[in-house]
């Protein structure tokens, strides 16, 4: 995952960015209120952008779980994991923005719901009659009213349905525990035991994930008059800028720095990890972390090489508060870097001594992205937000 | 370190999270007057500094700002123990002990986002609610007296290989009523019945109480409030004569080892979020933690326990205990929205005019506190942790402690209108019996009997500024 080259390509643009945009020219008062409405704009444009290319991915995905399922194969089966990796690390790079009641808000819990307990989906090690999959008598047919119904019921780990259910449909458990999951494509080709049940329930569920992207992706596009972008560009300036601001301080703090990294860096539980089936977490990290920097910045390259750049929040810090601005650049820098030298694999990665290179460097992420989100909250006070919804 | 080239940024903000607050005015040096609290809600600061403003289904879990690194890593690791299954049996884990009788597999099957739980579909078992049991009587320390079979509730599930102590189903029965203004409602009034019984009969004279799951935001602060601004509440109301009159529940303090005020829990039949969390663990879950070594099963089930694997450790180790209930203790309260809205605020001034601040206070002070974050707060929680006769429609006719059938505590207010959007319903009271929030003013009799009858007597489009106001909150 570490090789990714359009990722890799992606942190080493970025880190480059603040340095060059160090010495803009603070904007008088005056100009304020239309360089929020610019910052606002463009944000919307990223957004829309970002959706769209997470949509376009789930739609691969898509494809390559139906060429699994018409031919079950190691090939088959390599290639709907490779397009699990890609587009999970594209819908990563969108998670700053939720946490405001955004159009991801709405279905996020059947998106991306985790931790999974595996054993309420299928099959595990010392269950094999385990989860929806072999209950034949509960659930006679798997279909996608039954699958959202069972999501997150009396409990919130029997999740049902999202990135992270197909994810251990393609994977399996890790065997002993360690590294990704070894399942076999004959999981998916006729013959075996509920083969028939668990073929259409990875079916359901990767066409309830391009369903859902598809309704965030229709909710940011332009030229509507009456989706959530529409909505976002007419409410007052200053509410959305909250949201904004929320969206990028709570992913970094709370989210990232917290249940992320310190779960998982404090339990030395590998369990703790989003992509513990997988074992790709650290590129999703990274896709977070240079998400929120996309956001700060106010610019994105998408899939198909278009580039959207525009005033970002730190245009509008610059013209607030010059040196703040700067030291907010450094940060978000310093915080993309820090993610990056977590070294992968995520389950390695937390193990050993605190004095370990892994685990001090999980810990300058920790530290950096907790520094991000209190100076990104620091910011909402400069800018004299009112945050009322 | 990174941080260190934040020279402007003051101190404080170095440790916080990324919740946004606006900046309190200080209120620290008024000394606790709820007479003049009374009239000082309008801040959207409902939790003082531990305020956050997410509106979305994550609005009740995010942990309060400033919390010290130590605090916040405990926080997360409480998280995810609240969050995830515990199993029964398998390899040794963390996550093993679940059973032999138990509610809920995670604390988050009930409290789910940390929201309030899901009263059942009529004719459908309980899960979101528990149902209380008990004898008449008291023990020594005047706690409710558990069934000899059952226990202190019925838990409706059991490991593989373990007959469930009971099912629990719920019905309802409509009762049909009239707005001042001749519009018509009908509230409906569940019974329950307890089926499958594994065990034998229950008692013949059994006391059965059903609770629904609270919402859990803003807990450490209301601990935090010192008991002697709750007793001068319960003086206020004694003095004024309005027929108002709250006490004190007095339980046990297992931890203490003496009676304390009580101040969790339905009847406030709990004096501490730890061991509201231990009890949890205990009863809802059949896990056993330093505090309740025991398992919740009775010597007339004690035929079962050769079933689960015997162990001198607690299966709760002391260390997850403290992070569960930090993490409880820790989350943060929402926000008020729609200060600046004309209908909010009418209704607000309706709901004070009908007497409902009278226990739902608007206006509390904490003391000092374990949690800097919490301490010398001024919070808006809409509560006065006292125990209010609420009449015989609500009574549960199962006396806990100092708590009689029809007294039930002040449930706190704050977060309320994000109900809907954290757990997608809006059944309210201690059984989820009202179906949104106007049936459950409808439902207040006993000492709230004058204020339920003044909404009830409002307009329509008073009624729904009243409504809109508690949704603000």
């Amino acid at each position: 995952m570490k090789a990714n080259p359009i990722l890799l390509l992606i942190v080493l643009t970025c880190l480059r960015i603040p340095l060059a945009a160090g010495g803009a020219t603070p904007v008088a008062k005056t100009a304020l209120p239309d360089l929020k409405r610019a910052v606002i704009a463009n944000y919307a444009a990223v957004a829309s952008a970002n959706f769209q290319d997470s949509l376009a991915s789930a739609k691969k995905l898509q494809s390559a779980v139906d060429a699994l399922l018409a031919k079950a194969s190691d090939e088959t089966l390599a290639a709907a994991r490779q397009a699990w990796l890609s587009a999970h690390q594209t819908y990563s790079l969108t998670e700053t923005f939720r946490f405001y009641n955004g159009p991801i808000d709405e279905v996020e819990a059947l998106v991306n719901s985790w931790p999974i307990d595996a054993s309420y989906i299928d099959s595990v090690a010392d269950a094999p009659d385990a989860g929806i999959v072999n209950a034949v008598a509960n659930y006679p047919a798997i279909s996608r009213t039954l699958v959202i119904s069972l999501n997150a019921r009396e409990g919130k780990q029997n999740i049902s349905t999202g990135f992270h259910a197909i994810e251990f449909l393609l994977w399996g458990q890790p065997p002993g525990g360690r590294g990704a999951g070894q399942r076999s494509w004959r999981d998916y080709s006729a013959g075996g035991k509920n083969v028939e049940r668990r073929r259409e329930y990875l079916r359901v569920v990767t066409d309830l994930v391009v369903e859902h992207l598809q309704t965030v992706a229709n909710a940011w596009a332009s030229g509507s008059t009456d989706n959530f972008r529409a909505k976002f560009l007419a409410m007052d300036p200053d509410a959305a800028l909250a949201d904004i601001l929320m969206g990028m301080g709570a992913l970094s703090g709370p989210e990232l720095s917290g249940e992320r990294l310190t779960t998982a860096y404090e339990t030395k539980e590998r369990g703790e990890q989003q992509d513990c089936f997988s074992n790709s977490t650290c590129a999703d990290l990274i896709a977070n972390a240079i998400g929120i920097q996309n956001v700060f910045l106010g610019r994105y390259t998408s899939a198909s090489g278009q580039k959207i750049e525009g005033p970002g929040v730190l245009g509008l810090l610059q013209a607030v508060d010059p040196a703040f601005a700067g030291q907010l650049s450094a940060q978000v820098s310093d915080a993309v870097a820090a993610v990056h030298d977590i070294p992968p694999p995520f389950d390695q990665a937390i193990l050993g001594t605190n004095q370990s290179p892994n685990r001090a460097a999980m810990k300058k992420a920790i530290t950096a992205l907790q520094t991000q989100s209190s100076m990104i909250a620091e910011t909402a006070k400069l800018l004299s937000l009112e945050l009322k919804l | 370190m990174a941080a260190l080239r934040v020279n402007s940024v003051p101190a404080k903000w170095m440790a916080c999270t990324a919740v946004l607050v606006l900046v309190a005015p200080d209120v620290r040096a008024t000394e606790p007057n709820p007479q003049v609290a009374a009239r000082e809600s309008n801040t959207e600061l409902a939790g003082g500094d531990a305020t956050v403003f997410d509106v979305s289904p994550k609005a009740f879990g995010f942990p309060v700002p400033d919390l010290d690194d130590e605090s916040r890593a405990a926080f997360f690791i409480g998280h995810s123990f609240f969050l995830r299954n515990w199993v029964a049996g398998g390899p040794p884990s963390s996550r093993a002990g679940l059973g032999p009788f138990f509610n809920a597999r995670s604390c988050s099957a009930c409290h789910a986002n940390d929201g309030r739980g899901h009263p059942p579909e009529p004719g459908q078992p309980l899960v979101e609610v528990l149902m209380r049991l008990s004898v008449p009587g008291a023990g020594a320390h005047h706690e409710p007296l558990p069934d000899p079979v059952y226990g202190g509730q019925i838990q409706g599930q059991a490991i593989p290989g373990v007959h469930p102590e009971a099912d629990v189903v719920a019905t309802y029965t409509q009762l049909p009523g009239q707005f001042g203004d001749g519009e018509y409602f009908s509230l409906r009034r569940p019974t329950y019945s307890v089926t499958n019984l594994g065990y034998g009969p229950l008692a013949s004279d059994a006391l059965l109480s059903p609770r629904v799951a609270p919402a859990m935001a803003g807990m450490g602060l209301l601990e935090a409030v010192p008991e002697s601004e709750l007793r001068a509440i319960a003086q206020q109301q004694a003095r004024a004569g309005q027929g108002v009159h709250g006490h004190l529940n007095s339980v046990w303090d297992a931890v203490a080892g003496q009676m304390a005020v009580g101040r969790f829990g339905w009847k406030a039949e709990q004096p501490t979020v730890f061991q509201q969390t231990a009890g949890a663990f205990n009863e809802d879950m059949g896990l056993t933690s330093p505090l309740f070594p025991r398992e919740s099963y009775t010597a007339g089930e004690a035929r079962v326990c050769a079933l689960k694997s015997p162990s001198d450790q607690p299966e709760v180790s002391a260390k997850i205990l403290h992070d569960v209930a930090l993490y409880s203790r820790s989350l943060a309260v929402p926000g008020r929205r729609g200060m600046t809205d004309a209908t909010v605020l009418r209704g607000e001034k309706l709901f004070q005019q009908a007497g409902c601040t009278v226990c739902h206070a608007s206006t509390l002070h904490t003391g000092d506190s374990d949690l800097p974050p919490l301490a010398h707060q001024t919070i808006h929680p809409y509560t006065d942790l006292l125990l209010h006769d609420m009449g015989d429609g609500l009574s549960d006719h199962r006396p806990t402690f100092d708590a009689t059938g029809n007294d039930w505590r002040t449930p706190p207010l704050w977060g309320i209108g994000l109900v809907s959007t954290v757990n997608g319903h809006t059944f309210f009271l201690h059984d989820g019996r009202a179906r949104n929030l106007t049936e459950a003013i409808l439902w207040h009799g006993g000492e709230a009997q004058t204020a339920g009858e003044n909404f009830r007597h409002l307009s329509k489009s008073d009624r729904d500024a009243f409504i809109a106001f508690l949704n603000s909150l």
